[in-house]
């Protein structure tokens, strides 16, 4: 075995809070470059692999902000676990559409949601104890904990994230340049 | 030839009465600026243009150029202090740009690629400022404001309209429209006026448009925001007299 063959590979958690999945959809574009990247990382916690908890990683990549307790839970778990952490998408570094109802109230959101609205169904304000408390505003992640990297886009170009990828991975510190940083 | 100045090391031939920024975009170099417009006066307010000359900071938009000045605009230094200024704005108003129709078009946009914001860094405000959709023609979306006063300089100096203001003082300043009721419709606003064309984020934004570029064949897609140069250069006073 060779030095190279013994080489560990790049531990990788992924997860999606108040966030839409885009930036996973947007990952997985990629396409077939995901076989030689599948040969030097490897994925703990993340929806591609169904881990629950995250365990010591390399790498956290976290897509959307932090609208309730759970995702405050969640990202702590991340930064605790992940060498560097990086915010993926427009959600997670300035709280992106989840956040667009920041100017309103809260309470007043639900009620009209649940309650008041003619087009939704009039059975209140669910408040089962396993649901997870909605946050008064939706923040970016980088309110909550320190983030080492972010990579905008809505979703970022699955080039960004390649190029941003194969940088950090290379030891390079990550470079995105024009064409590939979008706000949109 | 005397009337020369120094930006990053290379000669900027100016005329007398030029400012530095007027100089440098005549020659090709690019200073990042929100504020300032080719067919307008030097307004000095974004402070994105600054630059050091002779190791003291200035505006460069508002700026004589002077023979012998000289100048630094892209150094580390001064490219984080712009980038800075961009994420102060960025956090204080509402700029969400995917669901904006100036996305690709915006120059506040097209200054964070090219200064590489990779994120607002500072705390959001998530200000609080409702959408005028009163007029026929035009929408106007205050969480994107900047207050560069283009739009109020344009109305009053080009149109004679005098349509916008700006109220309050700090961080409580905000763009008002000049009617008792503050509705865009309750003014003599038309499309085809220049304010409705200055505006260089997604403020006023004509209705019915949508999303008609598609992504890729936008202002800032194929190139950054500092290959445009020659878009900003001013009208060379030798030139306006030819044209007149």
């Amino acid at each position: 075995m060779n030095a190279q063959a013994v080489k560990p590979k790049v531990r990788i958690a992924t997860t999606s809070l108040a966030g839409c999945f885009g930036c996973h959809m947007s990952f997985l574009d990629i396409d077939e470059r995901i076989l030689p990247l599948l040969d030097v990382v490897e994925f703990d916690r993340s929806p591609l692999t169904d881990i629950k908890r995250c365990g010591p990683c390399d790498v956290g990549i976290v897509e959307g902000g932090v609208c309730n307790a759970e995702n405050v839970h969640v990202l702590r778990e991340f930064r605790n676990n992940c060498k560097i952490l990086v915010a993926i998408g427009a959600c997670a570094a300035n709280g992106g559409l989840p956040a667009q109802r920041n100017h309103l109230d809260l309470r007043d959101i639900l009620e009209e949601v649940y309650q008041t609205d003619p087009g939704v169904g009039h059975g209140g304000i669910p408040n089962d104890p396993e649901l997870p408390l909605p946050l008064n505003q939706v923040h970016p992640i980088h309110e909550v904990v320190k983030v080492d990297y972010f990579l905008p886009g809505c979703p970022p170009p699955a080039d960004a994230i390649w190029k941003f990828l194969t940088d950090l991975i290379a030891g390079r510190t990550p470079h995105l340049g024009h064409g590939l940083i979008h706000y949109d | 030839m005397s009337d020369v100045f120094n930006i990053d090391g290379r000669e900027v031939p100016f005329t007398p009465g030029q400012t530095v920024m007027q100089a440098a975009l005549t020659a090709g170099v690019f200073i990042p600026h929100l504020c300032y417009h080719p067919e307008f006066k030097p307004h000095g307010s974004c402070k994105l243009c600054t630059v050091k000359v002779n190791g003291q900071p200035a505006s460069s938009c508002t700026l004589p150029a002077a023979a012998g000045m000289e100048v630094e605009s892209n150094t580390p230094e001064i490219l984080d202090k712009r980038k800075m200024l961009l994420q102060m704005l960025l956090v204080e108003g509402n700029h969400f740009c995917p669901s904006c129709e100036k996305s690709g078009h915006c120059k506040l946009q097209a200054l964070g690629y090219e200064l590489e914001v990779m994120t607002p860094h500072f705390n959001q405000f998530y200000p609080n400022r409702p959408v005028d959709a009163s007029h026929h023609d035009v929408l106007l979306d205050f969480n994107r404001c900047i207050l560069c006063e283009l739009c109020i300089r344009a109305s009053a100096e080009v149109d004679k309209k005098n349509v916008f203001a700006l109220s309050g003082r700090g961080i409580t300043k905000h763009l008002i429209v000049n009617a008792e009721s503050g509705r865009l419709a309750d003014t003599d606003f038309a499309l085809a006026d220049k304010a409705a064309q200055v505006c260089p984020v997604g403020v006023i934004l004509p209705k019915r448009v949508g999303f008609a570029v598609p992504i890729g064949q936008r202002r800032f897609d194929a190139a950054p925001i500092s290959a445009h140069v020659d878009e900003f250069v001013p009208v060379a006073p030798a030139r306006q007299g030819e044209r007149q």
